[in-house]
């Protein structure tokens, strides 16, 4: 690596000089592609920036493209106002940190168990793990599955059943049988250490990398999933921030209903109802800041565990 | 060894045994996990050849054999949500290329920092959820204060409600699909990239080859295993379109183009509560899918000898 990066510098200086009348034309080519690519994946997220803190009624009327502008917290204040978004919040927090523990309880032993050439039965229970990728009873067998299972309308109809992955099942799998040494275990059987000793306090200490990698895989897909809840969930106080969002965002509900209630319609409020019907749109971007900012805030930070999940995964294992 | 143990087999599958009781236990959560959430739903799935009642339980409920398939290949909107659904699926599939392109592209970058935000910027729509997506998706195309149409307004041309437009919806669709995984798709082939041996792209160089020609005769067949495989997964996936993200896009206006087979799953038995026929519609998709993928699968393994299994 080392030796890579110092031969690059000394190529540098010379190096757009050397290149062809072709070779110099496709290299602007694609750097003006990528760069263009990226401003096209940068710029809605940065226009929900700015037209969250702009004035409703010039971002109602498309002035608002480059530029905040009439710089407001309004719709921020309105939407902290409303009830349901704070009670969405807490329930997917729930549900995440909930769910993911679950997920990792019923993960990693499995992976490290299935990892093991020497269990018996090790092919026949792979090939039932694998066959529920392809195959499945579908929508309504499962609704009818958790309904007998008296697990409709409760919390955890959003965590039991997403238990397992067994795409990141796999993805560990792998891991465990690339990167651990099977010195390592010969010495600890010698030691006379138990396979569940070993696992406890051998690979799980040495696995750091992708316990990370799939315990955020699993967060995400908790954070973000809204079908289910939707779909297995009737009561509202149980429901996660995603369909809340969906409630406002998509089916337009009106999300400063609340914050109208709260404030007993004072003749302040009076006076801006007519405002108000344009801050609806202002609050929604400031709603699609505010639920993906976590995600997007830890997202650098984590970005090389994910990339790392990927790679192990499309190893054939 | 071997030999020796298969004498003696008995002795031998209980000497294995002892040997892996333990990582039974380690697997058996999992393995229960599995059986009830995964499999429950396969047996349940018998509902398909069934006329269900809730009171009867999914056993007691009397046989129908292929009635419910019958009835929806005769359902006279039947071939309408297969183009429907065909037609998102096709048009995603030919977005397919567009991540190898990015990531080959990608790969010509020598400036380490450049290269690291354009992937850092690139992959982060993939943490956006659905809903927010969606949502983001009908802000921007939105007539009045959308930035689409604001761009569309300035080079002079006419503002369109696009999220009306039946014809629209496939492309919207697919291309915010695209948006939102173009990035994040394009790291498998960047991995795969990085293992071409740079040895053999000097050489070309040396040669006198452009950096045009070392794409196309060096890259893209060293990573031809890899877009392959991730092909036939596309592939496979051609029929099992996810409802989810439908169901957000869906509005009255583009209901004729945005039923699919999955979302009239979901509408016949979640809304209108037929379970057995709602069933019978998912069995029938799941299978074609498995064929789909079971073909290309075949047909891979005879042209590039690059298999799923």
């Amino acid at each position: 690596m080392m030796k890579r990066k110092k031969s690059e510098t000394i190529h540098k200086k010379s190096r757009w000089s050397n290149y062809s009348r072709s070779d110099k034309i496709f290299l602007i080519a694609v750097y003006a592609i990528l760069i263009s690519l990226t401003l096209i994946c940068l710029y809605p997220l940065y226009f929900t920036v700015i037209a969250s803190v702009s004035d409703a009624h010039s971002v109602y009327r498309g002035e608002v493209n480059l530029f905040p502008k009439g710089f407001t917290m309004a719709a921020y204040e309105l939407v902290f106002q409303n009830k349901s978004i704070w009670r969405g919040y807490g329930n997917t927090l729930f549900y995440t940190i909930a769910g993911t523990a679950y997920n990792m309880f019923l993960t990693l032993p499995a992976a490290y168990a299935l990892s093991k050439k020497r269990m018996y039965g090790r092919g026949v229970l792979t090939v039932l793990f694998l066959i529920t990728m392809y195959f499945g009873g579908g929508l309504i067998p499962s609704y009818i599955l958790y309904t007998n299972l008296n697990l409709i309308n409760t919390r955890w109809v959003l965590i039991i059943p997403a238990g397992l992955s067994v795409y990141n099942m796999i993805v560990t799998r792998i891991y465990f049988q690339n990167n651990i040494p099977e010195t390592l275990y010969e010495a600890a059987r010698i030691d006379g250490a138990s396979e569940f000793s070993i696992f406890f306090k051998i690979v799980l200490q040495l696995s750091g990398p992708i316990i990370a990698v799939i315990a955020l895989y699993y967060a995400v897909e908790h954070w973000s999933s809204y079908f289910s809840a939707m779909v297995y969930i009737r009561d509202t106080k149980l429901q996660p921030l995603q369909v809340v969002l969906r409630n406002i965002l998509i089916l337009n509900e009106s999300a400063y209903q609340d914050a109208l209630q709260a404030s007993d319609a004072t003749a302040e409020t009076i006076e801006n109802a007519a405002k108000q019907a344009y801050m609806a749109l202002t609050m929604k971007f400031s709603l699609v800041f505010i639920a993906s900012a976590p995600m997007l805030a830890i997202y650098p930070f984590v970005q090389k565990f994910f990339v790392k999940g990927i790679m192990i995964g499309s190893l054939k294992g | 060894m071997k030999r020796k143990d298969s004498k003696h087999k008995k002795g031998y599958v209980r000497k294995r045994l002892k040997e892996s009781w333990q990582w039974y236990v380690l697997l058996l959560p999992a393995l229960i996990q599995l059986i009830i959430f995964s499999y429950g739903p396969m047996y349940g799935v018998q509902i398909a050849f069934k006329d269900f009642r809730a009171s009867k339980g999914i056993w007691g409920s009397p046989w129908v054999g292929l009635d419910h398939f019958v009835r929806f290949i005769q359902y006279p909107n039947f071939w309408k949500l297969l183009k429907n659904t065909l037609s998102i699926t096709t048009l995603s599939l030919a977005t397919f290329p567009c991540a190898i392109i990015f990531a080959l592209l990608l790969n010509e970058v020598k400036n380490l920092r450049f290269k690291k935000s354009v992937q850092m910027i690139t992959y982060m729509p993939h943490f956006l959820s659905e809903v927010v997506v969606c949502s983001l998706v009908i802000l921007f195309l939105d007539r009045t204060s959308g930035p689409v149409n604001n761009l569309i307004a300035a080079l002079g041309g006419e503002r369109t409600a696009f999220m009306g437009i039946p014809k629209a919806f496939p492309s919207i669709y697919v291309f915010s699909g695209l948006w939102q995984s173009i990035g994040w798709s394009s790291i498998l082939y960047i991995s795969a990239l990085s293992s071409i041996s740079m040895e053999e792209v000097e050489a070309a160089r040396i040669d006198g080859a452009s950096r045009l020609q070392v794409l196309w005769h060096i890259n893209i067949p060293g990573i031809l295993p890899t877009i392959v495989i991730t092909f036939l997964l596309r592939v496979g996936n051609l029929m099992s379109l996810g409802y989810t993200k439908i169901l957000l896009l869906q509005n009255d206006l583009n209901l004729d183009v945005s039923t699919t087979i999955s979302t009239y799953t979901y509408e016949i038995g979640m809304l209108q509560g037929q379970y057995s026929y709602s069933s019978a519609i998912g069995l029938f998709n799941n299978i074609i899918n498995i064929c789909v993928m079971l073909i290309a699968n075949q047909i891979s393994k005879k042209v590039s000898q690059v298999s799923l299994f």
